[in-house]
């Protein structure tokens, strides 16, 4: 899969956003990791593949999560659908 | 060609009409009229921001903005979901907008994953033989007579805001008559 890596000072955990170019709520998880400067990985589900796009939704669907974005995967274990700015802080202990 | 000026004024005018007010919060509202202003230029209509499009009209057709689960969203929790519309109390800031629950079946939004986003011939010829299918109906509201032609009814009639339950299928019959000369 085509990810865009960002850097950060913080990267105790691996954080994986799949987003919506066009979302503001996406836009928003964003500027949180970029501003927590945490480091994390991320894939416009709407610009990418079609082959990309069906694994993104398999591995959502596969975490029991739904197809809603932004989602975030923490770890490969913790799925957060809408990037809850309070759950993301204390999973990624900020 | 719209600018972003015109989504602006349309949604504005959208929100007076139905008595919503547009997120309070600037930036959102920002974020959110460009990517609405964005899908336009891209699809060739304003399909939700926040939501994966496939980018044909059947397909998208109940998430071209304002879509259909907006009011019901905004009657059950004061925002639609990408908290564009919301109530006098949310934009009073007595609430804030927060992501809700996805209302759109999953069915259909399977429609935006099985459709290919590429332009080569064999990927399309696949995606048209994984489009997939889909009834229009004609639709009555039965309380003010505004017919539609779509999948399902509406969740609330855009003439009379009856509720979906209000609508019924119209079953036509056309005859060709012959001309008589
Ligand atoms: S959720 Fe809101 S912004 Fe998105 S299409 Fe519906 S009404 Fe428009």
């Amino acid at each position: 899969m085509q990810t865009v890596k960002v850097a950060g000072k913080n990267n105790k955990h691996h954080v994986l956003l799949y987003a919506i170019s066009t979302c503001g709520w996406c836009k928003r998880a964003k500027k949180f990791l970029n501003e927590n400067e945490i480091e994390y990985e991320y894939i416009d589900v709407d610009l990418c593949s079609s082959e990309d796009r069906n694994k993104i939704r398999q591995d959502i669907q596969t975490r029991g999560g739904p197809l809603a974005y932004p989602t975030v995967i923490i770890d490969n274990k913790i799925l957060l659908t809408g990037a809850p700015q309070d759950k993301l802080r204390e999973v990624l202990e900020l | 060609m719209t600018t972003i000026e015109n989504t602006r004024k349309r949604a504005e005018n959208d929100a007076k009409t139905n008595g919503y007010y547009l997120a309070s919060d600037q930036e959102l509202l920002k974020d959110l009229l460009e990517g609405l202003h964005k899908n336009e230029q891209r699809y060739g209509y304003p399909s939700c921001p926040c939501r994966l499009a496939s980018g044909k009209l059947e397909l998208d057709r109940d998430i071209i903005c304002p879509c259909d689960y907006r009011d019901p969203d905004v009657n059950d929790y004061g925002q639609c979901y990408c908290g564009l519309y919301v109530t006098k109390e949310i934009y009073d800031k007595k609430k804030s907008a927060k992501p809700i629950p996805e209302r759109r079946p999953l069915e259909k939004q399977g429609r935006a994953y099985t459709i290919s986003t590429e332009q080569t011939a064999e990927s399309a010829k696949t995606a048209i033989k994984k489009t997939p299918e889909i009834q229009t109906k004609l639709w009555y509201c039965k309380q003010c007579g505004y017919v539609c032609f779509r999948e399902d009814p509406p969740y609330v009639c855009p003439i009379c805001k009856a509720k979906r339950e209000m609508f019924a299928e119209l079953d036509v019959t056309t005859q060709v008559r012959e001309k008589i000369s």
